[in-house]
């Protein structure tokens, strides 16, 4: 990875012609990908297509087999799971990639911003699925990155949860402006939060949609009916309701 | 939007058995307590004082021979007699200072090669092979060998407690480092977490259980290195009473000598509980006092 910096106008994101194999399973097949600054984009595809695999490589946390990816240096990932450290308390597990001084009061902070500020002082075994999952996007979010990844981050919560952790997602997109890759199998939580939608299919994205609607008609409208039909087709589920 | 449903009414109406759950004061008499607190009234040490009673009444009535198993009264006895004699006080002293030195150099050597060879590959391949041949070795089949390099003073009671405790400590810690959830290290790696607050925020910690498993195993294995250093060769320390004792025929301070021991055991589990306590109170199972 090199160090370059790059022009305001450029996209967040650039993934070019990216292979990941897996012993002899290609898992990504030239893979492209450009994510805008700001943008929130939201990955779907089924279980098992590689958007994990996909998201990993952007988090460099693993490295491409050919191709290459391009991402800012300030970037975070909300994992599946929460992945707190059970033996810190809930504000030390926000600061686990932040130093120096003030490093609390930033902690505090964006708690509070997803309005856990009262259970700072928590251990993370107290907490319930939605709030450790909270405090997972805030220690994402302390460090101000620039593209925060998301893998599926409310698949293990219910369904009341989720929407109420759409809300912040969205409300946290909006108040930081960072760019938000979310990978999920949702259907609907794609067409709740994204700018753009991908639909990953045989190793790379299938079709791309961008989401120009008001948040009252991705709730519910014809645009919204119209745009599900055609994501459940992408991705061999049509006629379903 | 209003939707009626008709809810079908149920053919045969059968008696419903209920269950009532209160909270558990109210219920509980001062009768009631009493009694519970009476069924065990000492914890885990009832059975063992039990068992300690019937062999006073066992040997009182002449049950049991006074020089095989004398009463338990007879036993503290004979410590007391060793007390006023001046004799118990300097022995269990200097047998602690055994086991304290073979201990601090047995765990400084088994924590430091334990947390090197967790974190380093390099450290696993310099440490591991050498720790897997040496713990096939039985403790007391090394003490003959022990004797013939160290001689039998105190170096060698010294260097055969300390290779008891640095061990298991080794191999604990080895595999509580290794152990710790690797979802956790990749979460502190893409955080942006330097490798020295990996360290410290992550591996150390997550690898406390297992040290403290370690430390448990050390301190028991530094106390049965210390009954056989001092009973092989020691002309001072509990373990000259013991083999004094049982020259002489004198078996109450034979018991005596071994009580001292498990006291020194127990006392030694009691630590690591009250560590484990206070160092691992994030657990769920754990309240912090
Ligand atoms: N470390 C790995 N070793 C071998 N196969 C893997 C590994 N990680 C993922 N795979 C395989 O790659 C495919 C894509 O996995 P993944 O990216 O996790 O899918 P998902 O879209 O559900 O997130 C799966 O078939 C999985 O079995
Ligand atoms: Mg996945």
């Amino acid at each position: 990875m090199s160090a370059i910096e790059a022009p305001a106008t450029t996209a967040a994101v650039r993934v070019l012609d990216v292979v990941r194999r897996f012993g002899d399973r290609t898992v990504l097949h030239e893979l492209d990908l450009v994510i805008d600054r700001s943008e929130f984009v939201v990955l779907l595809g089924p279980s098992g297509c590689g958007k994990s695999t996909l998201l990993r490589l952007l988090a460099g946390l693993d490295l491409p087999d050919g191709g290459t990816v391009e991402v800012p240096r300030e970037r975070a990932i909300v994992f599946q799971g929460d992945r707190l450290l059970p033996w810190q308390k809930v504000w030390r597990n926000v600061t686990i990639g932040l130093s120096g001084s003030g490093a609390r009061q930033r902690a505090l902070d964006v708690l509070g911003e997803v309005g856990l500020a009262d259970r700072a002082n928590a251990w993370p075994k107290t907490l319930s699925g939605g709030e450790a999952q909270r405090v997972a996007l805030a220690r994402a979010l302390v460090t101000e990155p620039d593209l925060v990844l998301l893998d599926e981050p409310f698949s293990a919560l219910d369904a009341i949860t989720r929407l109420h952790m759409h809300d912040l997602v969205r409300e946290l997109h909006r108040r930081h402006g960072a760019a938000m890759l979310l990978v999920t199998h949702d259907v609907a939580e794609a067409i709740g939060l994204a700018d753009r939608i991908l639909v990953m299919n045989e190793g790379r994205i299938g079709s791309s949609y961008s989401v120009c609607l008001s948040e009252e008609d991705r709730r519910s409208s014809q645009a919204r009916e119209d745009l599900r039909g055609r994501l459940l087709a992408d991705l061999g589920l049509a006629g379903r309701r | 939007m209003t939707a009626v449903l008709e809810k079908p009414l149920p053919t045969a109406p059968r008696s419903l058995e209920v269950e009532r759950f209160v909270a558990r004061a109210a219920h509980r008499s001062p009768v009631r307590r009493l009694l519970s607190r009476l069924r065990w009234p000492l914890g885990i040490y009832t059975t063992p004082a039990v068992i300690v009673l019937a062999w006073e009444l066992a040997s009182r009535i002449g049950l049991l021979a006074e020089n095989t198993a004398p009463a338990p009264t007879r036993i503290l006895h004979a410590g007391y007699e060793l007390y006023q004699r001046g004799e118990l006080v300097p022995s269990v002293v200097i047998s602690l200072e055994r086991a304290g030195a073979g201990l601090a150099l047995g765990l400084a050597v088994g924590v430091t090669a334990g947390v090197l060879g967790g974190l380093l590959r390099s450290g696993e391949y310099l440490f591991n092979g050498v720790v897997q041949i040496l713990h096939t070795i039985p403790l007391l089949a090394i003490l003959p060998l022990m004797i013939v390099w160290f001689g039998i003073d105190e170096l060698t009671k010294v260097l055969l407690i300390s290779f008891g405790a640095a061990l298991p400590m080794y191999l604990n810690l080895f595999a509580a480092i290794r152990g710790v959830d690797q979802r956790l290290v990749e979460m502190a790696r893409s955080a942006g977490a330097s490798r020295f607050r990996q360290v410290a925020r992550v591996l150390l910690p997550g690898a406390l259980p297992g040290f403290l498993v370690g430390l448990r195993f050390a301190l028991a294995y530094s106390v049965l290195g210390l009954v056989a250093a001092e009973l092989v060769n020691a002309d001072r320390g509990i373990g000259f009473l013991i083999s004094r004792a049982q020259t002489y025929q004198q078996t109450d301070q034979v018991f005596f000598g071994l009580m001292i021991y498990a006291v020194l055991g127990l006392l030694a589990d009691q630590f690591v509980r009250i560590l484990e306590r206070v160092l691992l109170s994030w657990r769920p199972g754990f309240e912090a006092s």
